[in-house]
């Protein structure tokens, strides 16, 4: 290799083009594109600068946008507002409380007896046979311009017998130019509740409004053998079949019956599954073709509300619009107390909503998500574990306050306590640590003690949720807060806070169960209990080494038997789980939707019910089957502490924790009260728009000399060696 | 390279279309065995049932709500074998059968949650390949153009540097390479997005990124690899023969060692071209790019196998297809190679 190639070339050659060219050109490409008065890095079109656009993230992508089908909390930031039920929470004040939507006032039943007779409010439950909802909604709301309501001159619909060719050529709504729009009416209502059981739909709660709503489960029958006929394909007309329980009363009312008392009904009320369908949507999107090319309700919504669906890829990013027949809606006058302190009501009156479009990117990742957020380009962020630190600090008296470097730029930290609660269950149909029997009683109560969640919620959690005290979570009517609400079991009352017992309590209560120092005292072998849990990645195994450590105190042996999801899932249904981790979200704001999670009749392996642990205790059934149907008051708060009373007593639950959700807002953005039974807030919400422009632009100016430093970098690295072999080539042979 | 001889005269273009109906043929064996690995593996993990709980919502399903979606979507019938059915009927009314047969046709049907998953792929091949085309391009002639240089420098310090270089770029894995990426381009130095994505031209300024980090995380292991083929090649007589005519270097390393050394490096790259369709896990993650990287893992993750099913048939046609064009690539870039 040494060989001497003077004379080889007739030219020199040149050097290769370096990468620092191709960077540089890049970013002054990118720099001529986006136009260089903006930042570099500004993810939105330029466009868009300027305008009154929220932007927001999502992490999944909604499964269903159809409000039969739609049942989670990612489907219903969009759904929520888009679709408008007859009643909703109201945005500031706490506990939840109902307000008239569409519906002109608040829903109230009456109650008939079994010969149509009518009953007082009081009525005691075994004689109400129904109760009859009529309800009567406003004239001023009309849907979003639509294909599936365009009509023509004649005023024929425009878009619903269309032809093989013209068909072919629709891959979305937005392929078809004209729209139409028509008055919201009862009908649609009624059509809704009649869609729940349309045998081409899931709806998630067809089961339980069966149970409930009167001929509901007659008609689904009727409906799978009607839909038989035309071949489970084209238009099911569910106008041309009556279903007892909804009827259209006239334009603006509608009635539903109930079978017996239901008072959580009006909640139902609330969520997009009792939202107005026009029949034209179910008319147009079931045209040969659309469903295998997504056009679909499921896939673009009609809504009534005061956002519209203007983009939908869920892949990249979903765009809200505001509804151009949308009669505006006024802001509320009233909070809680330190709501107006705070300036959250200084838009009282005013026409809602305030911003124009929401635009939702998707993030699959919290890193991206969390650094876009800090440039601004988001106006609002969730807190990963990894940015905890970075966010939240703790101030005196152990509160949470966002940190300095945040509160510098404006960021505001927003907390919530969800309507949630995280536990673990035992098994009660388990030999070893279920039943009634005072020895399964007394091991449970010692693992209770002993598992602490304090240090739970502080390791885990960053100290993001509250112990509990019971299955009932706050903000619920039912939940006590402080002493009244101690879990005595477990806790101690000790200078106005509550004090976890020892854990020489526990062994105490341990030994009394018949295992002294974590030993059957009539065998002497070491009791060991099984763990199961889904096994995720290491932050779980870390958790589940936290979850051996408690069980260790009281040295008892702890199996953790990992396994997938699904197969955990089984186990639970099938009742082979010995002690499992379970968490439930309330659907709506009643003690109901939380005491049922232990009713006896929801056994999950008895019935396929909710309550997981399989819990069955005579009292406890039988109060709460008397404080379901109550109205909010004494009475009804009386037999709840009896019931808590009693499951504390039993502990089929370890009562786990109640999560905290923090947020991080902008300055910019304003009226964001967190709020976890209404997601419909984005009407409320405000902008400083020229604040957020001016916050972006010092934010983001680019940084050059990293480019120069490169190609200067590669000019050092290259010229000598450039150099050398240049000598070395034009060096000139010496003779021999 | 099974089927591969030297050539002698003519007949290329009659024995390149035989080539191509047998190379068919074999692939429908191995399209149907890995439909079936893939099938036992699915089912493995996740029962009809488990499946329909993950469609219908984990609260308040009833079993009827499970058995009518598993009936609507013929998830109730036998895996694999129906004892109940006579002669024929008891493997084709079975779940594998009737989720294979359409495939074959390509007709991938309905995702389980309803949606069609022909036009997923078609909307999502494009974002996958406005990535993975830049990155293969740039990646491959980078890497090239690297080696080259090495090979230009050998024996100085740059050759010996930049091999140093390239065993740390090799040793460094991906997710750091996008990490650090976003940190240091798009969040300290602010000169592009963090991440995104758009339609047309604007597309462009979202990409720059992602395709950077593709092409700088492939040099070390490419270049390095390209660069031992290539020295391999430069002591060879024709390489002594060209300099003695008086070739320039460049000449020498563009005009023959780069073509003598084609040969491996088609075998790894015309493979992958097919296969650029199916997008890239990581980098359409971190970089919120709408491909198809990132629906099968969706899939998986939300217990669809038709689509699940429906990527894995894909990829391993193209796979085929990928192993096929490299074979005909060889008689391009090799005269003496002829397909039989």
């Amino acid at each position: 290799m040494t060989q001497t190639r003077a004379g080889e070339y007739s030219r020199a050659p040149h050097p290769p083009r370096s990468l620092v060219a191709r960077l540089m050109t890049g970013a002054l490409l990118a720099c001529a594109l986006s136009g260089c008065s903006q930042p570099w890095n500004n993810p939105y079109p330029a466009a868009e600068t300027g305008q009154a656009i929220l932007y927001s993230a999502f992490v999944e992508r909604p499964k269903h946008l159809d409000p039969a089908q739609s049942y989670s909390e990612n489907e219903a930031t969009f759904n929520a507002q888009i679709y408008e039920p007859v009643v909703q929470y109201h945005y500031f004040k706490r506990p939840y409380q109902l307000i008239p939507l569409t519906a002109k006032e608040l829903p109230k039943p009456i109650y008939l007896d079994a010969y149509g007779g009518l009953l007082p409010d009081d009525a005691p439950d075994q004689l109400v046979a129904q109760s009859v909802y009529t309800i009567r909604i406003r004239d001023d709301r009309a849907y979003q311009p639509h294909p599936a309501l365009a009509r023509d001159g004649q005023g024929q619909l425009l878009y619903h017998q269309m032809g093989e060719p013209q068909r072919a050529a629709v891959t979305s709504i937005y392929d078809l130019p004209q729209t139409g729009s028509r008055p919201l009416r009862a009908e649609d209502y009624v059509y809704e509740i009649k869609r729940l059981a349309h045998p081409r739909l899931h709806s998630p709660i067809f089961g339980l409004m069966a149970e409930y709503i009167v001929g509901m489960d007659a008609y689904a029958k009727r409906l799978r053998v009607e839909d038989k006929k035309i071949g489970g394909q084209g238009f099911l007309d569910l106008r041309k079949f009556d279903l007892p329980g909804a009827e259209v009363i006239d334009t603006n009312t509608y009635r539903v019956r109930v079978k017996g008392k239901y008072p959580q009904f009006v909640y139902w009320l609330a969520m997009p599954f009792f939202a107005p369908v026009p029949w034209e949507a179910d008319s147009f999107y079931s045209q040969p073709g659309f469903a295998e090319r997504n056009v679909s309700l499921d896939w673009y919504p009609i809504g009534t509300g005061p956002y519209y669906l203007a983009e939908n890829n869920p892949n990249s990013r979903m765009v809200l619009r505001r509804n151009p027949h949308f009669p505006g809606e006024r802001y509320p006058a009233e909070g809680e107390s330190g709501d107006r302190d705070r300036g959250l009501l200084k838009d009282a009156g005013k026409t809602m909503p305030f911003i124009d479009t929401v635009v939702f990117s998707r993030e699959r990742e919290s890193i991206p998500y969390w650094n876009k957020f800090l440039q601004g380009w988001y106006d609002t962020s969730g807190i990963s574990s990894d940015n905890f630190d970075q966010a939240v600090q703790s101030a005196s008296g152990g509160d949470s306050v966002i940190s300095e470097d945040m509160a510098k730029k404006g960021i505001r930290l927003e907390t919530a306590l969800s309507a949630s609660i995280n536990y673990v269950g035992f098994n009660m149909l388990d030999p070893v640590v279920g039943g009634s029997s005072e020895r399964a009683r007394k091991l449970r109560q010692a693992l209770s003690i002993a598992i602490d969640f304090e240090e739970n919620i502080a390791i885990f959690a960053n100290g993001r949720g509250i112990p509990a005290m019971g299955p009932i979570a706050p903000g619920i009517w039912g939940y006590r807060d402080g002493e009244a609400g101690l879990n005595p079991l477990v806790y101690d009352w000790v200078e106005g806070k509550p004090r976890r017992k020892s854990i020489a309590e526990a062994r105490r209560l341990l030994a009394e169960a018949g295992y002294p120092d974590g030993r059957d005292a009539a065998t002497g072998q070491p009791l060991v209990l099984n763990f199961d849990a889904t096994s995720r990645g290491p932050d779980d195994k870390a958790e589940l080494d936290w979850m051996r450590k408690q069980f260790g105190k009281l040295n008892i042996q702890l199996v953790v038997r990992g396994t997938d999801y699904n197969r955990f899932q089984e186990k639970v249904r099938k009742g082979t789980a010995q002690i499992f981790e379970w968490g439930w979200n309330a659907d709506y704001p009643d003690p109901e939707n939380f005491l049922f999670l232990l009713y006896g009749p929801q056994s999950r392996v008895k019935s396929g019910g909710e309550n997981s642990a399989n819990y069955s205790n005579p009292e406890f059934d039988r109060l709460f089957e008397q404080m379901k149907n109550m109205p909010n008051g004494s009475a009804r708060q009386a037999i709840i502490d009896r019931m808590l009373e009693i499951v504390r007593q039993d502990a089929p639950w370890i009562w786990g924790l109640h999560p905290k959700r923090y947020s991080l807002v902008h300055g910019w953005l304003g009226n964001v009260k967190p709020n976890q039974m209404a997601r419909n807030g984005l009407k409320y919400q405000r902008l400083d728009v020229t604040a957020r422009e001016a916050a972006r632009a010092e934010w983001n100016a680019p940084v050059v000399w990293p480019l120069l430093a490169v190609a200067l970098l590669s000019l050092i690295v290259f010229a000598p060696a450039w150099l050398a072999w240049r000598r070395k080539e034009t060096a000139k042979g010496v003779a021999a | 390279m099974a089927g591969m001889a030297t050539q002698g005269d003519g007949e290329r273009g009659g024995g390149v279309i035989n080539y191509i109906i047998r190379r068919v043929l074999y692939a429908l064996p191995i399209l149907i065995g890995v439909n079936l690995i893939t099938f036992a593996l699915f089912f493995v993990v996740n029962t009809p049932e488990d499946m329909a709980r993950m469609q219908l919502g984990m609260k308040r399903v009833t079993p009827e709500a499970i058995e009518r979606w598993k009936a609507e979507r013929g998830y109730d019938k036998p895996l694999v074998f129906d004892a109940s059915k006579q002669g024929v009927h008891t493997v084709t009314e079975t779940i594998f059968f009737e989720k294979s047969a359409a495939m074959f046709a390509l007709d991938f049907g309905q995702a389980d949650d309803g949606r069609d998953i022909a036009s997923e792929i078609a909307k999502r091949a494009g974002p996958s390949l406005a990535i993975a085309l830049p990155v293969f391009v740039v990646g491959l002639m980078t890497m090239v153009s690297v080696a080259l240089l090495m090979v230009f420098f050998r024996a100085t310090y740059v050759d010996a540097g930049g091999v140093v270089l390239c065993v740390a770029l090799m040793s460094i894995s991906a997710l750091f390479y996008i990490i650090a990426g976003q940190w240091l381009v798009a969040k300290v130095w602010r000169l592009v997005p963090i991440s995104g994505f758009a339609d047309g031209g604007d597309a462009l300024r979202f990409l720059l990124l992602p395709v950077l980090i593709g092409v700088v995380s492939g040099i070390g292991s490419g270049a390095r690899w390209y660069r031992t083929l290539f020295l391999e090649e430069i002591n060879r007589e024709y390489v002594r023969t060209a300099r003695a005519k008086g070739l320039s270097e460049l000449q020498v390393l563009f005009r023959h060692v780069l073509r003598n050394g084609l040969i491996p490096i088609l075998t790894a790259s015309v493979a992958a071209i097919p296969l650029l369709f199916m997008g890239s896990l990581l980098t359409e993650s971190f970089f919120g790019i709408p491909g198809l990287g990132s629906y099968t893992i969706d899939a998986i993750n939300h217990q669809d196998f038709a689509v699940v099913r429906s990527m894995v048939f894909l990829g391993s046609a193209l796979y085929i297809v990928g192993l096929v064009l490299t074979d005909i690539s060889y008689t391009w870039a090799d005269p003496r190679v002829r397909l039989e």
